[in-house]
């Protein structure tokens, strides 16, 4: 397929016009560029994109399967962008998200996508934003990015998505702690499912806690939801509350100010990751010993670009 | 830390009613350690949710596991069913508990490769490799 042909795939919202695309920039095809220079910006611009993130086991996968069933119930047409890490030995992976949500395989409104991290560390992979733009292109309304089971500092998803919302449970308490200087601190959307597990009360009041701080320090909307993602308990309420949020930070602005900063730290991302191998060969030729301080090396090297 | 540059995307799933994964994850962790990405969906599914999940996950290759005999009509309905999908070019493999005698059978309705008990787990990674790389050579 040339890239005539995939342009065309994705405006008659062709499933493996989608998958295509998206593999050709994750693989750093040159065919790609053209691709991504010809989608439909307005599209994207109105897509929603929704972060689901937090530990692993949490219920990422669960919760986001719910959460297509309902956007489905609304006729929406929705992308899904799984992403589980590659393994740090191999660059191997295990893309295992995608069980969870098999009931909508054969559902052509439901693009789902499982990539692996590539060696990545922020909790997403350096294709998403461009599997995003893919899929809100080929008329996906809304786009779930559930990041990989993330620790403390994984906050890419912050960035990339308009609304992010961390998913917590109970029992996994050492996390929360672990978590407590990040992505509470910057998600938009508390949600502590399991909430039928003994637990889930005192998770939630820890929660609205840390909402109400936020709130008086007016960091924005901040809410805590319970839900049982398993049983699809809980998901009509807290997609209220993301629909909300997503009108007032369309009103305010929000959403565009946010956008226009993923988009400048996603050029830095690539203007890093393209110069990287030249900057390797500069110091690997400036100085065999390998002696003396790094940074005032860095600093020299930039003297010769 | 591993390179970011290609890798191979392979789909391994187990259609039908047969439960017992144990294989199909055994070759997925291989593949895996092997520098594969494989998305892995899981027991009792239908081929033609193998088939839309493989289109949708652009694999190169997709690996069929069933030990409950029913492997000659599932894994060929797998192939028509990407053949539908305009997907006929994704390589099919297959293993499980599979006679001898029908081997040949499962070949001649297009699944490339066919793996039994015993089959070193090497071999089974090669013809992976080698799937792979005839389909994006194609």
């Amino acid at each position: 397929m040339n890239s005539d042909h995939l342009l065309q795939g994705l405006k008659e919202r062709d499933p493996r016009a989608v998958a295509k695309a998206i593999s050709l920039v994750e693989n750093g095809d040159p065919l790609a560029d053209s691709i991504l220079a010809s989608l439909d910006e307005s599209l994207i611009d109105q897509a929603l994109v929704l972060g689901i993130t937090g530990p692993p086991g949490a219920g990422k996968s669960t919760l986001t399967n719910q959460i297509i069933s309902y956007f489905r119930s609304q006729g929406k047409r929705i992308g899904v962008i799984a992403i589980d890490p590659s393994s740090p030995i191999s660059g191997g992976a295990i893309l295992g998200d995608r069980i969870r949500m098999m009931q909508h395989a054969l559902d052509n409104d439901v693009v789902v996508r499982s990539m692996a991290t590539r060696g990545r560390l922020g909790g997403l992979c350096a294709a998403t934003g461009a599997a995003v733009r893919i899929m809100a292109s080929s008329g996906c309304s809304h786009i779930i990015i559930e990041t990989v089971g993330v620790g403390q500092s994984e906050m890419d998803i912050i960035r990339l998505a308009d609304i992010t919302a961390l998913v917590l449970a109970p029992g996994l308490g050492d996390d929360i702690q672990a978590m407590k200087a990040g992505l509470l601190e910057v998600a938009d959307l508390l949600v502590v499912n399991k909430a039928d597990c003994a637990g889930a009360e005192t998770l939630a009041m820890d929660m609205e806690a840390v909402a109400r701080e936020r709130r008086e320090k007016n960091e924005g909307v901040i809410e805590v939801c319970m839900t049982v993602a398993s049983e699809g308990k809980g998901i009509k309420d807290m997609l209220h509350v993301v629909a909300k949020i997503d009108e007032e930070y369309r009103q305010s602005g929000e959403i565009m100010k946010r956008r226009m900063k993923s988009h400048d730290l996603e050029v830095l991302d690539w203007a890093v990751e393209l110069i990287k191998p030249k900057f390797l060969k500069m110091i690997a030729e400036s100085d065999t010993s390998r002696k003396g301080d790094p940074r005032m090396k860095a600093v020299e090297i930039l003297k010769k670009l | 830390m591993a390179e970011t540059t290609h890798r191979y995307r392979v789909l391994i799933g187990k259609p039908g009613l047969d439960g017992h994964d144990r294989g199909a994850k055994f070759i997925a962790r291989a593949l895996r350690d092997a520098g594969f990405e494989v998305v892995y969906t899981g027991i009792r599914r239908t081929p033609e949710e193998i088939a839309a999940a493989a289109v949708q996950e652009d694999v190169s290759a997709v690996g069929l596991s069933s030990l409950s005999g029913a492997h000659l009509r599932l894994f060929p309905a797998v192939v028509d069913a990407l053949g539908k999908s305009g997907a006929g070019d994704i390589p099919v493999l297959g293993g499980g508990v599979i006679p001898d005698e029908d081997i040949s059978h499962l070949k001649q309705a297009g699944i490339v490769e066919v793996f039994t008990p015993g089959t070193p787990v090497d071999q089974i990674i090669q013809a992976f490799q080698q799937a792979c790389e005839a389909h994006q050579g194609s």
